[in-house]
């Protein structure tokens, strides 16, 4: 067959963003099941079969789901649904009766009981309960596999790649690997399905819905996956290539020159002024990409994850090691650790947090900390102890006043007190930062800036609660713009009155990140950019490549405009003729700064 | 003891992915038979498969057997979720 150049196929947008790469051809796994007839004498011995193949089954699906929820993962509950098919009754029962009546082997009494369940699921009016089908057939073929004793094998890419599949189910998914994991593109589903949930959560393009994908895509093709417009181009020719390119944030290709480039050079302006551009992290295991990003430091690293998706608290031990070991990775590179900050929308599962009406003003982070000393003190003394392996940064969430500040401060002089008390060392000189996300505290910033070593801006709270929008309520989310001049001047505020005092400033949202913003921050004295790994080039890029005085101007002027759409307009023109002159072309249209516009 | 009665879905989902799994932990829960019946369709409501198989989407009527000791208890529990009308429980 005659291989064709820009085929367009058609699908669902299930996930934003632009992907190019090769095909990956995820085959449906058929299994060769034979009709294998069997004596009366053998049907208890195919029931038990059967009974141990669920068990077998139960206890993967157990564990894939402990692996999911340590990694913070929300699908973990996917696999709740799919433990309550595998001990469904009627399923069971069916069977068994089957069994013991047509007296086939059990593998293939269930491969027909399944496909029944399937078949009727997949003619039902409700897209809720037909893509349910999904689960049913995912489990099958758990149970399948242990019935046929094999094991699922993990998939691994050799290259940045696009999954091609008729479907992916949450299994697939998971125990696909991460890496050179470009996006996802599906025959069948729809905007709630799995392979779109997981998608999204992997901040990964995909497209479902495509219909004849994996019959006209073959392994090895080029693709471009749009996942903004719900697209796919087979083949494309360089002229699309290159108009996707540029659709694209900035392509692989560069980021990995930029990488090579960049990685060992410092942040530093055409006329000196030296920046530090940091990382965001979740997990220690994302300590790798921060290193291999060039990021000097970890300015925000995460904390919930020790405490999600586990009956018991995590021990000072466990606590300690964690941080020692992410602390040593990164020195004599700094290590910002956030103390708790849970509430808002993630929960404990060990304390009993009342239902709030509004939980993003309710009891979290500091809030919740300071009321629980007995867990917030755990955590202060692991983060104390491992300071002396590295330099660790504590700072404190959601710190809304002075007296919060000041409680929090208590608290860790006390525990310094006791660990001096039993000899256990400690760097008693550790920077202390509050977090700037919560509008009073950028507005009284420089009575807070008094009592701190630095400041870290969250940005993501920050707008939330000065444009009192909340980001999830897709009713109200065009409201959410980082531009807003109320928040520019919060963020002025806030880099002045540190300045004034004597302390630097980071900023630790997505702002950070956001190319053209990269300038007025820049512009505004910002000492400190923590973004995720991934960023971290594209921002040192910028920064290398203006001077620090431009980028005041650009600041400047950027606080005469009067809306955040003349400032995402200005912005925008100087980041690209910025791009124009050190590439000669324009390589990059921010898609990320569109995205506020929905 | 046997309970029977026909029941108007209010719960704006249907019986659909969360009432559904909590009708079947609540049934599993009694040492009780329970039927649920749709039209001709009759299944066990122990299952999860099987009140999936009803369709019953709000505003369809079912009927609720309840067979056994603890028949009333359960009943009464079943029946309080299929009138349920907060699609959050």
């Amino acid at each position: 067959m005659k291989t064709q150049i820009n085929k367009v196929l058609e699908g669902i947008p299930a996930s934003p963003g632009i992907a190019i790469g090769t095909a990956f051809l995820f085959g449906r796994e058929d299994f060769v099941i034979y009709r294998r007839r069997i004596s009366e004498k053998a049907v208890p011995n195919e029931i038990a079969r059967f009974e141990e193949a669920l068990i077998r089954t139960r206890q993967e699906l157990k564990e894939l789901q402990a692996s999911l929820s340590n990694k913070g993962a929300a699908s973990s509950k996917i696999f709740d649904a799919h433990l309550l098919l595998l001990e469904d009754r009627m399923l069971i029962e069916d069977v068994i009766k089957e069994l013991k009546e047509k007296k086939f082997c059990v593998e293939y009494i269930f491969s027909q009981v399944i496909k029944k369940y399937i078949d009727a699921f997949s003619q039902m009016g409700d897209s809720y309960i037909r893509e349910r089908t999904a689960d049913v057939s995912d489990v099958g073929k758990r149970v399948l596999k242990h019935l046929l004793g094999q094991r699922r094998n993990q998939i691994s890419l050799e290259e940045p790649s696009i999954i091609v599949a008729h479907d992916l189910s949450p299994s697939d998914t998971a125990t696909m690997s991460r890496t050179n994991l470009l996006g996802f593109i599906t025959d069948i589903g729809g905007k709630t399905s799995h392979t779109a949930i997981i998608a999204k959560s992997l901040e990964i393009p995909a497209v479902v819905g495509l219909q004849i994908a994996t019959r006209v895509i073959k392994n090895g093709d080029l693709l471009i996956v749009d996942g903004n417009e719900g697209k796919v181009i087979l083949n494309p020719d360089t002229k699309t290539l290159r108009h996707y390119q540029r659709e694209k944030d900035i392509s692989i290709v560069e980021a990995r020159q930029l990488e090579d480039m960049l990685r060992d050079l410092p942040a530093e302006t055409m006329d000196g002024r030296r920046v530090t551009v940091a990382a965001n992290i979740e997990f220690p295991s994302e300590v790798d990409s921060v290193i291999k990003h060039g990021a000097e430091g970890i300015g925000l690293f995460r904390t919930e994850f020790l405490y999600m998706g586990r009956e018991d608290l995590p021990s000072e031990e466990e606590q300690f090691e964690v941080y020692k070991k992410v602390a040593e990775k990164v020195a004599p590179n700094p290590l910002i650790i956030r103390t708790l900050d849970i509430g808002g929308d993630k929960f404990l599962s060990q304390i009993d947090t009342p239902e709030e009406m509004h939980s993003f003003l309710g009891w979290r982070a500091i809030r919740f900390c300071l009321a629980r000393p007995d867990i917030f003190k755990v955590q202060l003394r692991a983060i104390l102890r491992a300071s002396v392996f590295g330099n660790i940064k504590l700072m404190f969430p959601m710190i809304s006043c002075i007296d919060e500040l000041r409680d929090a401060k208590k608290i860790l002089s006390d525990v310094k007190r006791e660990l001096s008390r039993k000899k256990i060392g400690f760097n008693k000189e550790i920077e202390i930062g509050a977090m700037i996300e919560v509008p009073s505290a950028a507005i009284t910033s420089d009575l807070l800036a008094r009592e701190v070593d630095f400041f870290s801006i969250g940005t993501n709270d920050l707008v939330q609660y000065t444009l009192a929008v909340d980001r999830a309520n897709e009713k109200v989310a065009y409201l959410y713009r980082p531009t807003h001049i109320g928040i520019l001047r919060l963020i002025r505020m806030t880099i002045e009155n540190a300045h004034k005092n004597n302390i630097w400033v980071g900023m630790c949202g997505e702002m950070a990140s956001e190319l053209p913003l990269v300038i007025l921050l820049l512009g505004l004295g910002l000492d400190e950019f923590s973004a995720p790994p991934i960023s971290v080039q594209k921002i040192k890029y910028i920064i290398r490549n203006i001077s620090y005085e431009e980028a005041q101007r650009v600041a400047e002027e950027a606080f005469n405009k009067n809306s955040a759409d003349e400032v995402e307009a200005f912005l925008l023109d100087k980041a690209e003729a910025l791009l124009r002159r050190c590439h000669g072309e324009k390589v990059c249209d921010f898609g990320d700064l569109k995205k506020y516009k929905i | 003891m046997r309970l029977e009665e026909k029941i108007t879905i209010k719960n704006p989902q249907g019986l659909h992915a969360r009432p559904a799994a909590l009708l079947a932990q609540i049934a599993n829960k009694y040492d009780v038979l329970v039927q649920l019946k749709k039209g001709k369709t009759v299944v066990d409501g122990k299952s999860i498969m099987g009140i999936l198989m009803l369709e019953a989407t709000k505003g369809s009527k079912i009927t609720l057997i309840v067979e056994g000791d603890s028949a009333q208890e359960a009943f009464a529990e079943i029946k309080e979720l299929l009138e349920n009308e907060d699609p959050d429980k």
